[in-house]
């Protein structure tokens, strides 16, 4: 029997699908198998961000379509694991956009001393910098002996990066800037010692740190905070996971709580924006009020 | 010419002078929005161009948010040290590694940009002294996008768009004036042919 008979058309050539097509559909069939293989679902992700990370890993794996990509990731779960830490490792540095940091000293710290106990969550913290960075501002307000700090990723390896708290020696004269602009009111040098591989940092900073694994597109609220930051993780989230995450974090922040969001993020779509009251619209802080 | 729903414009050294050369000859009116990537420091204070821009030009100019829905009668700034991406009707940002040295990156916002309007994309590079937006260009030109680049002889810095020109992918090469008259003209046929268009 052909084709035909089963009622079946053959698809004339003239209107074959162009490649740019063809690479929309490889990479929803990439994020499909990704999502059934090893259960991390990125098709809630920003669409154009993400395909560039796609890319820039299909051209490191030496393959020319998603679709190469795929397979590969399907058979070799190392390079499943080099797609993930492509897709899920986000650049940071040390006490990145000082003024951030000056803010969260001048409109959010007088509000934390004036609790007994504190618990921070650091959520997306990447390689570290920016829990090395929130600890040394709390020590030198006097804060971070009666605060937990919840440093969470979604991916493993960076967490033990984040944890053994070592980075690159090169970076140390940006940092040491960064850290003065920040308001820094100590020596910044005195937080690390050098050593071979880099400049490593007090690990009593870290004495009231617990990092863990944490999903935010499905692991659940764990804790009650005062305060939770998230800065530039969500960009590469799409509305919906946004919202989601939003809602991860309301039900996680007790009354009072400070969210810190990146510089051009805000909650402007989010449902919650009754829910808080603004405390530094560039730096983009919030207070929940209701 | 086709319509076109989006203008993406790349600039760099000189470029606020570039974009008040073509951005301000457009009425109030212009209907079609404007997306410009400007190479800037890392430190530039947040704001702080688009309303330099604004003071010089008709049209109300933002410096973007993410997921800030694309808006008519808007001209969009990429905010300094994010990339600046483009999906259909809205941005996104991210913080990746810098492309072409460059974060704002050209490039970064040409491609995406062509991938999400492909046909109904007008992509403008002006003056630079680096190689960044010459990959976005081809990319658009490829995707079926308009393209045009400011011609060398007349920039503050003639590299970017002659590594644009270079790509052989440009439509068009012209002065500051005779790239605002095509704007202008673009509007005219997205209003007409354009409409009813869903993009």
């Amino acid at each position: 029997m052909t084709s035909q008979s089963h009622g079946l058309h053959v698809v004339p050539s003239g209107t074959a699908l162009g490649t740019d097509d063809v690479e929309e559909i490889e990479m929803d069939l990439l994020l499909e198998a990704i999502h059934r293989a090893y259960h991390i679902d990125f098709r809630n992700y920003a669409r154009s961000s993400l395909k560039r990370r796609l890319w820039r890993r299909a051209h490191q794996e030496n393959v020319e379509t998603l679709s190469a990509l795929q397979e590969r990731v399907l058979r070799d779960p190392m390079c499943m694991e080099r797609l993930l830490r492509d897709l899920s490792v986000n650049v940071t540095s040390m006490f990145r956009d000082p003024s951030f940091y000056r803010a969260f000293r001048t409109k959010v710290v007088p509000m934390l001393k004036t609790y007994p106990f504190l618990r921070v969550w650091h959520a997306g913290c990447s390689t570290g910098e920016e829990v090395y960075s929130i600890a040394i501002l709390l020590r030198e307000e006097g804060l971070l002996d009666r605060t937990r700090i919840y440093a969470t990723d979604v991916n493993a390896s960076v967490i033990d990066q984040a944890r053994a708290g070592v980075f690159p020696l090169a970076k140390m004269r940006e940092y040491t800037k960064n850290y003065m602009d920040a308001g820094g009111s100590s020596s910044f040098s005195d937080y690390y010692v050098t050593a071979y591989e880099g400049a490593r940092f007090q690990q009593s900073l870290m004495e009231n740190t617990v990092f863990a694994e944490h999903n935010l597109a499905s692991d659940a609220s764990f804790n009650e905070f005062n305060v939770i930051m998230c800065r530039n993780v969500m960009i590469y989230f799409a509305k919906p996971l946004q919202d989601h995450v939003h809602d991860l974090f309301y039900k996680s922040l007790g009354m009072f709580g400070v969210l810190a969001l990146g510089h051009k993020e805000s909650l402007k779509f989010s449902r919650h924006e009754e829910s808080y009251e603004v405390l530094d619209p560039l730096e983009k802080l919030y207070r929940r009020i209701a | 010419m086709k319509p076109c729903d989006l203008i993406v414009v790349g600039c760099s050294w000189g470029g606020l002078e570039a974009l008040r050369g073509i951005l301000g000859p457009l009425p109030d009116t212009y209907e079609i929005p404007v997306v410009a990537a400007q190479h800037r420091s890392p430190q530039a204070v947040p704001g702080h161009m688009a309303s330099a821009l604004e003071a010089r030009i008709s049209l109300p100019v933002r410096e973007v948010e993410d997921k800030d829905t694309i808006r008519p009668g808007h001209v969009y700034i990429a905010p300094p040290d994010y990339h600046l991406l483009i999906e259909p009707g809205s941005f996104a940002l991210s913080v990746d590694e810098k492309v072409q040295y460059s974060r704002p990156s050209i490039d970064v916002l040409f491609e995406s940009a062509a991938d999400a309007y492909r046909e109904r994309l007008v992509a403008v590079i002006l003056t630079g002294a680096n190689k960044d937006g010459a990959a976005g260009f081809a990319r658009v030109k490829k995707r079926g996008g308009t393209t045009i680049a400011q011609d060398p002889s007349t920039a503050e810095r003639s590299q970017m768009p002659q590594a644009a020109i270079d790509t052989g992918a440009a439509d068009m090469v012209l002065s500051l004036e005779e790239i605002s008259d095509v704007l202008l003209r673009l509007s005219a046929v997205g209003a007409s042919e354009g409409a009813g268009h869903v993009g």
